[in-house]
Parts: C-alpha cells; sequence; structure tokens
C-alpha cells in the first residue's frame, strides 16, 4: 500500500509538472501576446505623432499632395459612382415593400436620402476605399519599403515620412469626404431609378422629396466622420507599409492587414460618431 | 597584416581625426533582439581610399554601413563622419552630413514609380532647389555620361537590365558630389562581365569625384579591381585589416578560404 501510494504521489508530482510548465508556456505565450498588442498601439502612436510633427514643418511636399489626390481621387471615382449607384437602386427596391404595407410609398425618397446622408453612403465609401486605397498604400509602401527604396529616400536627405506618408494621408484625409458626396448624389440617382421601376417620379420630384425629410444636423456630422474615416485609411496604410518587414511575403501581409486593420477602425470610428451625434444633437 | 581587433583598435585610439581621416568608428556595437551583430568595430576611412569590408554573409557588413548613414542606430559607440558624430546627429543636422554621403543598395533601390530621369533628379530637386531645368538636365546628362549610359532617360526602372539598373542608381548616388561614397554590396547579382565593368565603374567614379568609398563585399574579383585597404569582419569583431597583397598571402585558413 506504501509503495502504491509512493507511486500515485509521483504520478501526481509529474502531472502537476506538467501542467504548471504547460500553464507557464500559455502565460508567456499570452505574455508575449499582449506585448506585440502594446508594441504595435505604441509603435502607431508614435508614427502618427511623427505625422503630426512633419505636416506642420516647412518644405511640405505640395506636388506629391496633388498627385495622390489624383491617385486616391480620381481613379475611385468610377468604383465610387458604380457602387453608389446600386446602393442607392438597392436599398430602395429593398425598403419598398415594407413601406407599401404601411402605404408610406412616398416617403420612400426621403428615408432612402437619410439612409445614404448618415450611413450608408460615408460608411460603404469608407469601407471599398479601405479595400482599395488602404491596400494600395500597404502594397506600394511595403514594396518601397522591401526594396529599400525608403532607406534610399532617407540617405538623400529627403524625409520618407514627409514625402510619402503626409502626403497620402491628408489626400485620403480630403479626398475621402469628396468620394462620400459623389457616392452619395449616384445613390440618390439609383433610388431614382428605383421609384421608378414601379411607379413614375420624375427627378425634380424626387429630389423634392428627398431633401425634404434631410437637414443640415443630417449631412454636417456625416461630412466630419469621414474626414476620419479617409484620416484612418491613410494612417494605417501608411503604418502598414512603412513597417512591412523583410521579403516580398511581407508586402502582401501589409496589403492585407492594412486593409483588415482600417475596415476595423472605420466600424468603430462610426460607432463612436453616432453616438456623440446622438449626445449632442 | 592585422591579425586581430587588437591590434586596428590601438592604431584607431592613438590617432585623432584629422582631415586625412573622412570616418572615424569606434567600438561600435549593434544588436538584433538577443543577436549581437556588431560586437566592438573599429575602422577609419581615409581620404581618397576604398576601403573593402571583406566578410561571410551575415557578418554585419550591411548593418555596418547602414550605422553609419544612422538608417541603423547603434547601441554603442561613436561615429565620427566628418568631423561629426552622426550616432548623436538629429534632424536637419543629420541631413547636413548625409548629403555629403553617396550609397549605393544592394539591390539599386531606384524608385518603381519613377523614369530614370525623375530618379536622377529627385535628389537634384529637393537638395539643390537653386538649380534652374537646364542646370538640373545638364547634371542629369552628365552622371548618366560617367556611367556609360545615355539614352534610358525615359525608361522606368522595370524595363532595365541588372547591370544598367545598378549604373543608374549609381548615377543617382553622384549626383550630389558626394565626399564619401558607401557601396553595399555592388556587384551581387550580376555577372562576371558586368561586375567587372561596375568595379571598374567604382574606380573611375573614385578618380573623376575625388571621394573615399567604403565597400561592402565578398566578391573577390571585385575586391582585386577596387582595394586600397581591406578589413575583415568576422563574428561581430574586426578580424584582420591590410593591404590585398597581405590577405593574398595570408595562411590564416578563413582568410585562405576567401582568397583560394
Amino acid at each position: 500500500m506504501k509503495k502504491l501510494k509512493i507511486i500515485d504521489l509521483k504520478k501526481a508530482q509529474s502531472i502537476a509538472t506538467t501542467r504548471s510548465i504547460k500553464l507557464s508556456e500559455n502565460t508567456l505565450d499570452q505574455k508575449e501576446r499582449a506585448n506585440g498588442f502594446l508594441e504595435e498601439v505604441g509603435d502607431m502612436s508614435l508614427f502618427i505623432k511623427q505625422i503630426f510633427k512633419e505636416t506642420f514643418s516647412r518644405n511640405f511636399e505640395f506636388k506629391e499632395f496633388l498627385r495622390q489626390c489624383y491617385e486616391i481621387g480620381n481613379k475611385s471615382l468610377p468604383l465610387i459612382i458604380i457602387t453608389g449607384t446600386i446602393m442607392g437602386l438597392v436599398l430602395t427596391i429593398q425598403s419598398r415593400p415594407a413601406m407599401a404595407k404601411f402605404g408610406a410609398v412616398t416617403m420612400l425618397p426621403g428615408m432612402v436620402a437619410v439612409s445614404i446622408i448618415r450611413e450608408i453612403g460615408p460608411i460603404i465609401t469608407a469601407l471599398i476605399c479601405a479595400g482599395k486605397i488602404g491596400s494600395g498604400m500597404g502594397a506600394e509602401l511595403g514594396s518601397m519599403k522591401v526594396t529599400e527604396q525608403i532607406d534610399a529616400m532617407e540617405v538623400s536627405a529627403t524625409n520618407p515620412i514627409r514625402y510619402l506618408v503626409v502626403t497620402r494621408v491628408l489626400a485620403a484625409t480630403l479626398m475621402l469626404p469628396i468620394l462620400v458626396l459623389f457616392a452619395d448624389a449616384f445613390g440618390f440617382l439609383g433610388s431614382w431609378i428605383g421609384v421608378n421601376i414601379k411607379g413614375d417620379v420624375s427627378l425634380v420630384l424626387y429630389i423634392f422629396q428627398a431633401f425634404g425629410s434631410v437637414d443640415f444636423l443630417d449631412f454636417f456630422p456625416a461630412l466630419i466622420k469621414t474626414f476620419l474615416f479617409g484620416a484612418v485609411i491613410g494612417i494605417v496604410g501608411c503604418y502598414k507599409g512603412f513597417t512591412a518587414g523583410r521579403g516580398t511575403e511581407s508586402v502582401g501581409k501589409a496589403a492585407n492587414e492594412a486593409v483588415v486593420l482600417s475596415s476595423l477602425l472605420i466600424i468603430i470610428v462610426d460607432m463612436i460618431a453616432v453616438q456623440i451625434t446622438d449626445m449632442w444633437l | 597584416m592585422k591579425n586581430s581587433q587588437e591590434t586596428s583598435l590601438d592604431i584607431i585610439s592613438e590617432e585623432k581625426i584629422t582631415s586625412e581621416t573622412l570616418i572615424e568608428i569606434k567600438n561600435l556595437k549593434k544588436s538584433f533582439g538577443r543577436l549581437e551583430v556588431l560586437k566592438d568595430i573599429s575602422l577609419k576611412l581615409r581620404n581618397g581610399e576604398n576601403l573593402i569590408v571583406l566578410g561571410k554573409s551575415g557578418s554585419g557588413k550591411s548593418v555596418l554601413i547602414k550605422c553609419i548613414v544612422r538608417l541603423l542606430n547603434p547601441d554603442g559607440g561613436t561615429i565620427n563622419l566628418l568631423g561629426k558624430n552622426v550616432v548623436s546627429l538629429k534632424g536637419a543636422a543629420l541631413s547636413e552630413v548625409r548629403k555629403k554621403i553617396g550609397f549605393l543598395f544592394q539591390s539599386g533601390a531606384l524608385y518603381d514609380s519613377m523614369t530614370v530621369k525623375q530618379n536622377l533628379e529627385f535628389p537634384l530637386r529637393r537638395i539643390k532647389r537653386n538649380l534652374n531645368e537646364q542646370e538640373i538636365d545638364n547634371k542629369v546628362k552628365e552622371v548618366l555620361d560617367n556611367v556609360g549610359l545615355a539614352d534610358v532617360l525615359d525608361k522606368m526602372p522595370s524595363q532595365l537590365s541588372g547591370g544598367m539598373r545598378k549604373r543608374i542608381s549609381l548615377a543617382r548616388s553622384i549626383i550630389l558630389d558626394p565626399v564619401i561614397m558607401l557601396y553595399d554590396e555592388p556587384t551581387t547579382g550580376l555577372d562576371p562581365v558586368t561586375s567587372d565593368e561596375i568595379s571598374e565603374l567604382i574606380n573611375s567614379i573614385q578618380k573623376k569625384y575625388k571621394t573615399s568609398s567604403i565597400i561592402i563585399t565578398h566578391d573577390i574579383a571585385c575586391v582585386r579591381i577596387t582595394a586600397d585597404r581591406i578589413i575583415m569582419l568576422h563574428e561581430g569583431y574586426v578580424y584582420a585589416e591590410g593591404k590585398l597583397s597581405e590577405f593574398e598571402k595570408s595562411d590564416d585558413p578563413l582568410i585562405m578560404s576567401f582568397f583560394k
């Protein structure tokens, strides 16, 4: 009996040791993950600080800024126009049966207008731009990092944050609200087409009905948040590109992470913006 | 031949920077996490010489020249470059020192989104803002002639061969008339004929622009063409220092493995 007890004790000790090793390994893993997350937050904060510092420094790269505005604004426009039109069309067609149940089909333009201006226009445009612009920035800067082009710029006494990052972040911040305005306008056009599939409303009457339900307080907060969406896309895209690792694999990773993180942050910023708007207006 | 880091350290510690010494590095240390790449490096680059830094892959050669231009921040030691300790320089002061250095990257590092002409104009338009269009065009033409490529101005880097990319990259690094040239593996990835052409080009640029150069390489053909003096790095230290003839006569197994 005594012998058995000793064996049991040894087994128990061995199990306990194994478990405690596993536990300590898990703890270390979690610690490393937490450290990694905090390091990323810290690095990004420093990156944003550098962007602010360089934005207000001398020798602003105006020509490169205009080129980025063209790249981001003009080249995204066809995609935004198509998406905006379809968004308005689909929203109208989907909402019509529900509105018809309450005999409120005449309110359809107003409801769609408020939806597009307040939420759907900004968020859909921002998410599309996160995919198109954010991934483009992540991949382009990531590739420049991997092939030492950013180092070459730094060595030739050109500040890469000022030349590459500030111009892109400002261009994205400025262009996104303009793209949202286009998305909204073509959303209305799509909605008008949707209304006319089963009805007969002139464009002028549609616009009167739509804007009759919208006031300045619907428009203004939505416009403000689109600037923030643009800044998020620019900052995250550039940060991921700038911090890409070595090798071509990291370029794809940077582009992918730029899209995922900026999309997530856009949703979070939108949620906060909606809460603030709801509290104050 | 100085066959240990101690010998070369002794030489450096006894002398002060003079106009003859353009770069003086003392006790340079650089680690990445737990990996100590440079443990204690001391060297000097004298005016007008081509200093070869030789070593196996992973011996810290590229890390060394990236520390010199502060693309990497050293963990310890001093880098006295043209009379200034670059380790403590920041912002505009660091940029001023960098303007005097030409850097040829291993990959060439030409800007993909720009034509050859735009690549060459890029440093000029940012640093020498007082130049007019005619002067910029003349300078671009001059450096292209010096690297033996005159008719590629409107081509994109992707349309160039490896050798041509290296030449254009070299043209871009000399366009600001640097005092010091740093070459990171200038002949890597090139065929032997093109490698020799690039090595000869390094010599001709040294003569024409009166530059002093640090050339990072493990290509012995390049060493034979360009070397005035050689330093060998091994395990984070300066393992040997001397002239080409001394290295070639050495019976040290590590050195022999390079020069056999």
